[in-house]
């Protein structure tokens, strides 16, 4: 097969696997920068995103369904990665360890639940019409519903970035991050700043659910396909820092894309694994090392 | 937020409650029959990424226990049904089937989909001499005497369909699959065949399974420009891979589509519009006119709703239940070996997809159908093999100078 014309395609295709990577990756990222807490149960929030979808679309049909779903999703996934923090993190502050077995036993409970209250098969969501269509562009064949995954994941990026960098939030989110203890020392109440983040890193992780599902299945078991990517991205990207995170999406979902040109989708998964662990030989501290007492053990 | 937090702890409750009920099957020996009742085993995934097409074989197997029960039993014992669940996991597969047959002590086993949960159960029938009806097309290039291979053999549905899809003018395939045992030899048997043809494979494509990213894989189609894709892809992925060919341009109305793993039941689940227009190959579709068939969807109805979808691995499963009943009657014994015996001699007798028979090599003697779907979510059957297949688990183009004696 001629692999120079899949080229541009597949830097195409790259940019639309890393933006869903990005954005299952974003809350877990700010959840570990911040309290150091790996949140197994991560994934489901894509799930429920996507149940979120299907149940938006059930009392608003038609073409814009989806987007009413985008809000609706992100402030229901917000909600319940509110409870988490509240009824399980947030007990289990000191111990990260046991956050990250009770995180695990909460995600299969989460997919339990799914499939008793809305079945084990899964829901069809469909993308609008105006979303199942694709365009040429320099012969290029683009799927509109890959474009709008690139442009949401530019939004939420921007949002989250003007959220950090110019709301008093932000100032105090940066705060907690780089020093905890001065933080809650000069009255910032560190418990809030960290159920904000994490419920907008749910949030964040609903909206993916959404998008993910005008590409594929919305069942129980939807999150668990992108939760290994996204610790992947996690980790590549440096522990807690937004830029290296979205580097490390980018490589990586250029990589398999590109990989893919050449060899099947289970071999360029094994060699994605491969990249990050000699990137890792090579710079243990990730694409950016965020300076951070939060991170000093 | 209370509300929602403590039923989900009540589902969890209730999923423990459930494990519990199923360890507490009972426990017999002398092949699952003791006292006045039989115990068999019923293993499908009834969750993970298989159970969009597993949950209703396990429902078509019950229906026909359920029936047999009603009817006075097989050998004047009634059934009991022990359901287990393979959680889409070949390993889960073997450990339950262990657990059903040396635990539980039942007579026989009926289920499986994916050939790598058959191949991981295998070695648990060979070992415990116990017997496994498996309902579902599958590669062939095997063949153990532990178990019943009801579904197609690649020469029941594979090569009918290329059969069909020559005939119709087609000269350059793609093959796409999920990255496992059955659509890599699936493939292997089409290539040979489509090369021996003169004809061309332009791209060969595997997903893992439950993998939903068809990124790469579409833009090699668009660079192939197939005459039409040979579809091995199983369970959900299936949904992804329609999707992203529906976004990227390509509906199975403008790029024909043979899917050797999407029924009735699947189609549903997808949801028809994605689906529409493509083709599929099947011993079976719901649109057959029989009256046996008829007789089969008003009762699985009756008992599981009245829009339920149909599959040729649904009646494989229910035909499977009933040729045990019989052989094990003709034997006039539960056990597997004297059962497997009797099945080979039975002979042709009826069931929802007209009348088959066992052969020698414990496979399936059956028709082939290629139907086009409906907006209806039913098959259209456009062609047929005419004559009942004989089932061959050795192509002999891909596998020359083996074959099946048991």
């Amino acid at each position: 097969m001629d692999s120079a014309a899949l080229l541009l395609p597949q830097l195409f295709n790259g940019l639309s696997v890393a933006s869903l990577y990005l954005l299952a990756a974003v809350g877990l990222a700010l959840s570990f920068g911040l309290m150091r807490v790996i949140n197994m149960a991560h994934g489901e929030m894509l799930m429920l995103g996507g149940y979120l979808a299907w149940l938006t679309l059930m009392v608003v049909p038609g073409g814009f369904g989806i987007i009413a779903a985008l809000p609706v999703a992100f402030l229901g996934t917000a909600a319940i990665g509110a409870l988490v923090h509240m009824g399980l993190i947030r007990r289990l502050a000191d111990r990260p360890l046991d956050t990250l077995l009770a995180t695990w036993g909460l995600s299969l409970i989460l997919q339990q639940a799914a499939r008793d209250l809305f079945g084990p098969i899964g829901v069809e969501v469909r993308a609008p019409d105006w979303l199942s269509g694709s365009f040429t562009l320099a012969g290029v064949v683009i799927p509109s519903a890959r474009l709008l995954i690139i442009v949401m994941t530019i939004l939420v990026l921007g949002g989250i970035a003007a959220l950090l960098d110019r709301t008093r939030v932000g100032l105090d989110i940066r705060a907690v991050n780089q020093d905890r203890m001065m933080a809650s020392a000069t009255g910032i109440n560190v418990r809030a700043v960290e159920l904000i983040v994490f419920c907008v890193g749910s949030g964040v992780a609903g909206v993916a659910g959404v998008l993910l599902a005008l590409l594929g299945p919305v069942t129980p078991n939807a999150g668990q396909v992108y939760i290994v990517p996204a610790f992947l991205v996690v980790v590549m990207g440096g522990l807690g820092s937004l830029t290296g995170t979205s580097v490390a999406a980018l490589i990586l979902g250029l990589f398999t894309a590109l990989a893919q040109i050449f060899v099947d989708v289970s071999i360029a998964q094994m060699l994605m694994l491969v990249l990050v662990i000699l990137f890792l030989q090579v710079r243990p501290q990730g694409v950016v090392a965020v300076r951070s007492r939060a991170l000093d053990v | 937020m209370v509300v929602v937090r403590s039923r989900l702890l009540a589902f969890a409750c209730m999923a423990s409650a459930l494990a519990l009920g199923a360890c507490s099957g009972e426990k017999s020996a002398d092949a699952g029959a003791a006292g006045d009742a039989v115990s068999v085993g019923v293993l499908q995934s009834l969750t993970g990424t298989m159970a969009i097409s597993e949950i209703t074989v396990k429902n078509a197997e019950m229906l026909a226990i359920d029936e047999i029960n009603a009817a006075g039993g097989v050998l004047g014992k009634k059934i009991t049904a022990l359901v287990e669940d393979g959680a889409s996991d070949p390993s889960t597969f073997a450990q339950k089937a262990s657990k059903l047959i040396e635990d539980n002590g039942v007579a026989t086993v009926f289920g499986g989909w994916t050939s790598a949960s058959r191949k991981a159960m295998l070695p648990v029938f060979e070992r415990t001499g116990n017997l496994l009806w498996y309902p579902v097309q599958f590669e062939g290039n095997e063949c153990s005497p532990n178990i019943m291979y009801s579904g197609a053999q690649p020469n029941q549905q594979a090569l009918p369909a290329l059969k069909w899809a020559v005939e119709q003018g087609h000269k350059s395939y793609f093959l796409i699959g999920s990255d496992y045992v059955y659509p890599r030899t699936a493939n292997l048997i089409l290539k040979k065949h489509i090369e021996k043809g003169g004809m061309k494979v332009l791209g060969e494509a595997y997903v893992p399974l439950g993998g939903t990213d068809f990124s790469g894989v579409i833009a090699k189609i668009q660079q192939a420009r197939p005459d039409i894709i040979i579809n091995t892809l199983n369970g959900d992925s299936n949904v992804a891979f329609f999707k992203q060919m529906q976004a990227a341009g390509m509906s199975p109305a403008k790029m024909p589509v043979m899917s050797f793993s999407i029924g009735e039941q699947e189609a549903k689940a997808m949801g028809t519009a994605l689906v529409e227009g493509s083709f599929a190959s099947w011993n079976y579709f719901q649109s057959l006119k029989l009256a046996d068939n008829d007789k089969f969807i008003a009762a699985y109805r009756a008992k599981y709703g009245a829009d339920a979808a149909i599959t040729d691995p649904m009646v494989h499963g229910y035909l499977d239940v009933y040729a045990w009943k019989a052989a094990v009657e003709k034997a006039k014994s539960f056990d597997p070996a004297a059962v497997r015996k009797a099945a080979v001699t039975l002979g042709s007798f009826d069931t929802p997809m007209g009348p088959v028979a066992f052969a020698a090599n414990q496979s399936l003697v059956q028709k082939a159908y290629i139907g086009k779907l409906k907006a209806d979510g039913q098959f259209e059957i456009i062609a047929d093999s005419g004559a009942d297949i004989q089932p061959e688990p050795y192509d002999p183009l891909a596998f020359p100078g083996k074959s099946c004696k048991l």
